[in-house]
């Protein structure tokens, strides 16, 4: 099966089987590690990447279903010049990870929060992220985290 | 040591950010999940669908004839390997052999070209069974009649971490017992003023790391090596080296980040078995669980404990005693360690003159239990805090109060034969009571309460490092601790950075590889930054002096006239840097100077434990009494730490194991019925949200400089969640009246609390004629 799509600003072409999962074809085909597979049953969010600037989970949604679709994954978020997204600069500045295998969905679903509602509440944010699942933080830094990086984006957004 | 309060710290003490930072935020830190060799296969797993059963046979064939199969492999076919394992008892086969003891062990794995095929390839394995009957608790284990898991004798592993005997293996289901005792506790209890007495069960649970167990082999003529997600490297490579009967030298095991542990990777897990898979395939192999897999691998000890605690007429408590009996599940694992703390830990950090604990840990048919975050701890601190609140609720007395009163004071021993306290009880407990607003008025239907947790942690210390000074003056630490997300990895260059008196940036990590870096035995029971950080520091200090001497030949002055300066060496006006000294002595501005040390059970460390790891945690939560569910208000974390190297990294260790504290008080539990694990997956399994964060957190640390590790730092991480539960209960206790002596206190458990006390409360109307 032959797909087309763009990913992290690039058009891209691959062949899979109709099986193969949005997350397999990243991680096995196109060596795009950074979205982590955990729980496989769309409940923890690890896998979180963005189709059309919605969240989505890659380990169950079907690679097919990307076709003629944007995709954005974390390997998309750094600038070309090396500066971070501040999103993962906030995660960094508020310790806002520690093993650092739900960072990546984390992330991405900071970023689909963020681009609907530039300056939620924490309510918002609780409501918003309920769905990725952290082992480590205990969710009070990355909380922070998204605070931080909503009042830079804010900032620069003005400049 | 700790006499040795230096505090005018350039770097350590100081919250710089994670140096692992930019690698996990832009997708880049490799986990093994993320690895590929060339040419690997992949593995997956048969698992047994009884929890009892002989095995008749094995059919293999169809499964090896499927396409892209290289091979399967059962118990049968592990001829030329010892094929049993564990570090405390060897009672584990890395594929079942005869008989399965678990629903969901496993019994064949095929090997195949990729994951999708071997998967595939299962249906065809034909596996005849004779079901056995099943035991399920502890109550069933130890029954007449019950039927036996194990029949064979064991051997007590080499490495098992304590000292006492192995019980396992002598004709019972008992896996391993412990008992602690002194003073006289009959006397105690005869004469007391005022006692408690209870049940309380603390149950199973799962640490769901969020990356399950992953690992690879590739076993050659050269040896074994083993890329793993494993905590404790080279305890597995002593497994290892076991199974395949080769020299330490020959087995390699490589650990990159960790994608969580919480102790769930501690000790050996799936290694040996993708070990044989590539032994029997001829190639590296892959073997990664789903979570599904991974919660049948290993979970915590639940435990049933009855406890009384007794104080006398001034509020003193003078006596505990408690019967403990714990559920190991299949295989030993680390429970027989387990059994030995939470016995040790039914008494801190209380000082208590009468204490009787038996403890007793059994086989049962279902899924292998092992350490979990503050291993045996959690499960006592809910019967042991919650009588602490009961108690002073019988005596009258504030559990503030009362706790203050007995709690263990600096220095005290009030563990015989142990180390004397190395915390500061008080001002934890202070910290956490006026965090959370101790004394002030409360509304309707909250509860507000402190607990504390003092366990002897740091494991068994024997940990090497080397510090290699390079001639540019930049440095690389050779660690075995492995990087699980605690920080180690910016936590030791911090400290050889303050010691070597270099910049941060300049200070390197390579960590976890059994063929390079020195031995460490494990990471766990928060012993990293006590016993690598103490290593970490000597092996700079070594480094120095070598230095100094180097100086001394590079300016042919006696080494007595080289005076050690922040960063380098004077002698009179001529001042050099590392670099300097380096690249002099070699004529070359290259080459190194290798720091080494070895720590060991001795000077400092003599002295188990290796520090008491204190905290206190304080809750204020709210009760719907229509729906019994929890709300939590408030928490508060204070965590004794001695000195925070990195005071941000500390905080977040104790928020995080709170959390997980708070899971196991509310709504974690892994539940049987029967033979068959009910809420086996993520599905199924509540765990903590970002709903479930406290409306109101706060984070402290108490830095006294009081422990044994470097510049008086002691290991934190674990101690805040062993409370957790315990708080919860009697938080709930305190708002609603009703006393709940089990976990997690689900909204069902906490309604049926209420309304079995509100019938009462009619019913003691109704006969006091009202």
């Amino acid at each position: 099966m032959h797909l087309q799509f763009t990913l992290n600003g690039k058009p891209w072409s691959v062949d899979c089987e109709p099986a193969d999962t949005l997350a397999e074809v990243l991680r096995n085909q196109l060596n795009l590690n950074g979205t982590k597979v955990s729980c496989e049953v769309q409940v923890c969010g690890a896998c979180t990447v963005l189709v059309d600037n919605l969240p989505v989970s890659a380990c169950t949604y079907l690679a097919y279903e990307a076709r003629g679709k944007s995709l954005l994954t974390v390997e998309g978020l750094e600038k070309a010049d090396g500066t971070l997204h501040p999103i993962q600069q906030a995660f960094i500045d508020d310790f806002a990870f520690q093993c650092g295998f739900c960072t990546p969905g984390m992330i991405m679903a900071t970023k689909a929060l963020l681009d609907e509602i530039p300056n939620p509440t924490r309510d918002e944010i609780v409501h918003h992220m309920d769905g990725n699942i952290c082992r480590c933080t205990g969710y009070l830094p990355i909380v922070a985290a998204i605070q931080r990086a909503a009042g830079v984006i804010a900032k620069e957004s003005k400049k | 040591m700790s006499a040795e309060k230096k505090t005018d710290f350039q770097i350590v003490n100081h919250s710089i950010p994670r140096r692992d930072g930019r690698v996990k935020v832009t997708g880049k830190a490799q986990y093994v999940a993320d690895l590929r060799l060339i040419g690997m296969a992949y593995a997956k797993v048969l698992r047994s669908p009884f929890a009892h059963a002989k095995i008749i046979s094995i059919d293999k064939t169809k499964a090896e004839a499927h396409p892209g199969v290289y091979c399967v492999v059962t118990g049968y076919d592990l001829d030329g390997l010892n094929p049993y394992f564990g570090h405390a008892v060897k009672d584990h086969p890395l594929l079942a052999i005869d008989k399965v003891r678990y629903t969901g062990e496993p019994v064949a794995a095929v090997v195949a070209v990729d994951e999708r095929t071997a998967f595939e390839a299962l249906e065809f394995i034909e596996v005849k069974y004779e079901e056995l009957k099943g035991v399920f608790t502890p109550e069933q284990a130890m029954a007449k009649d019950a039927p036996l898991l194990h029949e064979r004798k064991f051997e007590a592993g080499a490495l098992r971490g304590f000292e006492g005997e192995v019980t396992a293996g002598k004709g019972t289901n008992i896996c391993q017992t412990h008992k602690i005792e002194w003073g006289d506790v009959e006397k105690a209890f005869k004469e007391a003023a005022s006692v408690v007495e209870g049940n309380y069960y603390f149950p199973m649970t799962y640490a769901y790391a969020m990356e399950p167990y992953v690992a690879i082999a590739d076993v050659t003529d050269q040896g074994v090596t083993i890329y793993s997600s494993a905590q404790h490297p080279f305890m597995v490579r002593h497994d290892l080296k076991s199974i395949f009967n080769l020299p330490v030298s020959k087995v390699r095991l490589i650990v990159p980040f960790v994608g969580g542990g919480y102790g769930s990777k501690s000790y050996t897990k799936v290694e040996p078995l993708v070990a044989a898979c590539s032994w029997k395939a001829k190639r590296a192999v892959k073997l990664q669980l789903t979570v599904e897999e991974a919660m049948l691998t290993t979970r915590s000890d639940d435990a049933y404990t009855w406890m009384r605690t007794a104080a006398d007429a001034n509020g003193k408590i003078i006596a505990r005693q408690a019967k403990i009996f714990m559920n190991t599940g299949a295989y030993a694992e680390n429970s027989p360690l387990v059994v030995e703390k939470s016995t040790n830990r039914c008494v801190g950090p209380y000082a208590i003159p009468n204490v009787l604990i038996e403890n007793c840990s059994l086989y049962t048919n279902t899924v292998p239990a092992s350490s979990y975050r503050g291993f045996g701890c959690a499960q006592v601190t809910l019967p042991g805090e919650s009588q602490i609140d009961e108690l002073a609720a019988k005596i009258g007395k504030d559990p503030y109060e009362f706790r203050l009163l007995n709690a263990a004071k600096p220095g005290e021993e009030f563990f015989p034969g142990m180390r004397p306290f190395d915390g500061t009880l008080k001002q934890d407990l202070d910290t956490a009571a006026q965090a959370i607003g101790w004394g002030t008025p409360l509304a309707n239907g909250h509860g507000r309460t402190v607990a504390i947790s003092g366990s002897d942690a740091g494991a068994y210390p024997l940990t090497s490092t080397a510090v290699r000074v390079h001639a540019d003056g930049s440095a690389t630490i050779m660690t075995g601790s492995t990087e699980l997300g605690q920080g180690s990895h910016t936590v030791l260059p911090q400290i050889a950075a303050e010691e070597l008196g270099i910049a941060y940036d300049k200070v390197n990590v390579v960590s976890s590889d059994t063929a390079i870096t020195p031995y460490d035995r494990s990471t766990g029971a928060s012993r990293t930054t006590t016993l690598m950080g103490s290593a970490v520091m000597e092996a700079c200090r070594e480094a120095i002096q070598q230095m100094v001497v180097m100086a001394a030949d590079v300016l042919k002055v006696k080494v007595e006239e080289i005076q050690t300066v922040r960063g380098g060496v004077r002698c009179g006006e001529v001042q050099l840097d590392w670099s300097q000294v380096i690249s002099k002595f070699y004529a070359l501005p290259d080459g190194e100077v290798i720091g080494r040390s070895y720590i060991r059970k001795s000077g400092k460390f003599a002295a188990l434990p290796v520090f008491w790891e204190a905290a206190a945690t304080g809750v204020e939560i709210s009760v719907d009494e229509d729906t019994g569910k929890i709300t939590m208000e408030k928490l508060a974390t204070v965590g004794d730490v001695g000195l925070a190297i990195n005071p941000a990294l500390a905080e977040g260790q104790d928020i995080g194991a709170a959390t997980m504290g708070m899971g196991i008080g509310l709504f974690e539990e892994l539940v049987y019925e029967g033979s068959q694990l009910m809420n086996g997956s993520i599905l199924d399994y509540r765990l903590p949200r970002f709903s479930d964060l406290p409306k109101e957190v706060s984070l402290h640390l108490v830095q006294n400089q009081d422990g044994v590790g470097p510049y008086g730092a002691k290991g934190g991480g674990e101690a805040s969640l062993n409370s957790m539960a315990a708080n919860i209960a009697n938080a709930v206790d305190r708002a609603v009246g009703v006393r709940i002596r089990q976990a997690p206190l689900t909204p069902e458990r906490v309604w049926r609390a209420l309304k079995e006390k509100n019938r009462k409360d009619r019913g003691s109307k109704i006969e006091d004629g009202g």
